[in-house]
């Protein structure tokens, strides 16, 4: 990797909600054409990580690079797909206008999205299996449709560098599916995917690279090396419930 | 004529309040519209203490002015760890309380009724014209209505977009650089602008009526943003049309029935909405036990 042109490189990263550190001196560089998988209990700041690295919640120190430049400069590079709870679905919209938002920031200040970025959007839709929902109400939609709606939008705001905040959360396997696909297809892109992930047992089969953090970032790296039951038992502590498959478990699972 | 003038004022009243209302009851801010229309109150009462004349544009920047300090007063209590309905609560209330006792105060000496103030008085606004070299121009009300309108629809279509996103996903806005806080002072200063034009008509308490009930209609009758924003402001004009025949027939208050008739097409909106109204989802109910 050339030094100092990583997709992202996150310096010492601190967050504090009312004092409390949340994120406390996160240091990781993410390699391009990764698939990223940010790993830890409920309360570990993962999505905290992410929206940091973004500027929606301010950081107490740190320095984010994206691309070798501040966030600021580079908006254009970047997709976020927010968790799926996080807006009202209830919302007077359809679906094909959620993906259209996507457009938003390559449209000027007082440009209104015209027919170039409807296509633009259909196309995204069509991408992720939801073309036949484009004028579907997004209150109609089930929970793996809304989902993939967000990774449409995100897919249509055409960047190198992705954070997806627990996409996989609550969705049926139809969408689950979809994702994956459409991961393998931005990996094929050589592009860079950051992933907040909580589900254990599919993290070796989805991800290149994981960020095992709680508070602090317990490890980074490769995920045949760093998703190993002695990194997740310190990521997790005591919380690492009875049930829930360490690696070394679930390869030989997998391989039944 | 008298009838067209009031008419034509409740219309524009209607017209601002169900834009900004649609986008309010959006981001699930109607309380802040409450809140914010009762607080320009002591806006009022101070400008009108310092200037000593009811001319509009001291009053508009008064109001407006308390507009922004209730709005940054609400943020910083709910910041400070208050719950963010209890703050609201308290900020609108007592900056309400500060206007009444400024008025009652001073009402002895200055010509500001205050229960004009609070309910207004619609019918008076055609007596207060508008005069440039000697020419009648029409009500002030109007004038001060019909300008706020333009400026209102100015903002919104030219940043509908930012508007739009803001309110349905203020995490992905200021992923992508929209300064969310900016368009939300906005959307709180143009609730001000209008609180205030509106006062002398339909008084600080009905404005909220038209500032929430058109919009909750028109959510209920759509599926989409721009539609809701037309119903919206059909249903507020009908409102004032219906309103206006209705205080004519009764003798009653205008600025009342209008809002009561607002209140009617709610109702109806409620019962009758061909996809989310109640006959239609015990339609659906039954035809899916059937």
């Amino acid at each position: 990797m050339k030094n100092g042109t990583a997709p992202l490189a996150v310096e010492n990263l601190t967050v504090a909600y009312r004092k409390k550190p949340v994120v406390r001196g996160v240091t990781f560089e993410a390699a391009e054409g990764e698939l990223i998988g940010i790993i830890g209990p409920n309360g570990a700041g993962k999505s905290t990580l992410i929206k940091a690295i973004l500027g929606l919640v301010p950081s107490l120190e740190g320095d984010v690079r994206i691309y070798g430049r501040p966030y600021g400069q580079q908006r254009k590079r970047v997709g976020y797909v927010p968790q799926r709870e996080s807006v009202d679905w209830d919302f007077p919209t359809h679906a094909l206008d959620v993906v259209t938002m996507g457009r938003y920031g390559h449209l000027g200040m007082f440009k209104r999205p015209g027919k170039q970025e409807k296509e633009i959007a259909l196309d995204c839709l069509d991408k992720v299996g939801m073309a036949g929902f484009a004028n579907r109400q997004i209150s109609q939609l089930s929970g793996g449709q809304q989902q993939r709606v967000f990774l449409a939008r995100a897919l249509a705001q055409d960047a190198e560098l992705y954070f997806m905040d627990e996409p996989f959360a609550g969705v049926d396997a139809a969408t689950e599916k979809a994702i994956i696909t459409l991961l393998g297809e931005l990996k094929r892109q050589g592009k860079t995917v950051l992933v907040v992930h909580h589900d254990l047992a599919t993290v070796a089969d989805y991800f290149d690279s994981v960020l095992l953090i709680n508070g602090e970032k317990i490890a980074y790296g490769p995920t045949a090396s760093t998703f190993t039951p002695e990194l997740l038992h310190r990521t997790y502590g005591g919380k690492l419930a009875f049930g829930i498959p360490v690696p070394a478990a679930f390869s030989a699972a997998k391989g039944g | 004529m008298s009838g067209f003038w009031i008419v034509l004022t409740g219309a524009l009243v209607a017209s601002c309040c169900a834009i900004l209302g649609c986008f309010l009851i959006l981001r699930r801010m109607a309380l802040i519209g409450d809140a914010i229309s009762h607080a320009v109150l002591p806006g009022i009462a101070i400008a009108f203490l310092m200037s000593g004349t009811r001319d509009s544009i001291f009053m508009l920047l008064g109001a407006a002015a308390f507009g922004f300090i209730a709005v940054f007063l609400i943020e910083m209590f709910r910041s400070g760890g208050v719950q963010s309905d209890a703050s609201i609560g308290v900020v609108f209330t007592a900056l309400f309380a500060v206007g009444v006792v400024l008025i009652s105060l001073n009402a002895r000496n200055i010509d500001l009724d205050l229960d004009c103030v609070l309910f207004g008085e619609i019918a008076y606004v055609q007596w207060s014209t508008l005069e440039i070299g000697g020419a009648d121009l029409g009500p002030k009300a109007v004038w001060l209505l019909g300008f706020t309108l333009v400026v209102i629809l100015l903002v919104i279509s030219l940043f509908y977009k930012q508007f739009k996103l803001t309110s349905f996903d203020p995490a992905l806005a200021a992923a992508l650089g929209i300064p969310v806080a900016l368009f939300h002072y906005a959307l709180m200063g143009l609730v001000s602008m209008a609180s205030v034009s509106s006062f002398e008509s339909v008084g600080a308490i009905l404005v909220v009526g038209l500032l929430i009930i058109p919009p909750a209609a028109a959510y209920l009758l759509t599926d989409r943003l721009g539609p809701m924003l037309v119903i919206s402001v059909a249903v507020g004009i009908v409102s004032s049309i219906a309103g206006y025949a209705a205080a004519v027939a009764l003798d009653a208050s205008i600025a009342g029935c209008m809002v009561c008739a607002a209140g009617v097409l709610f109702a109806a909106a409620f019962l009758l909405s061909p996809k989310h109204g109640l006959l239609a989802l015990r339609r659906a109910r039954s035809r899916a036990a059937a």
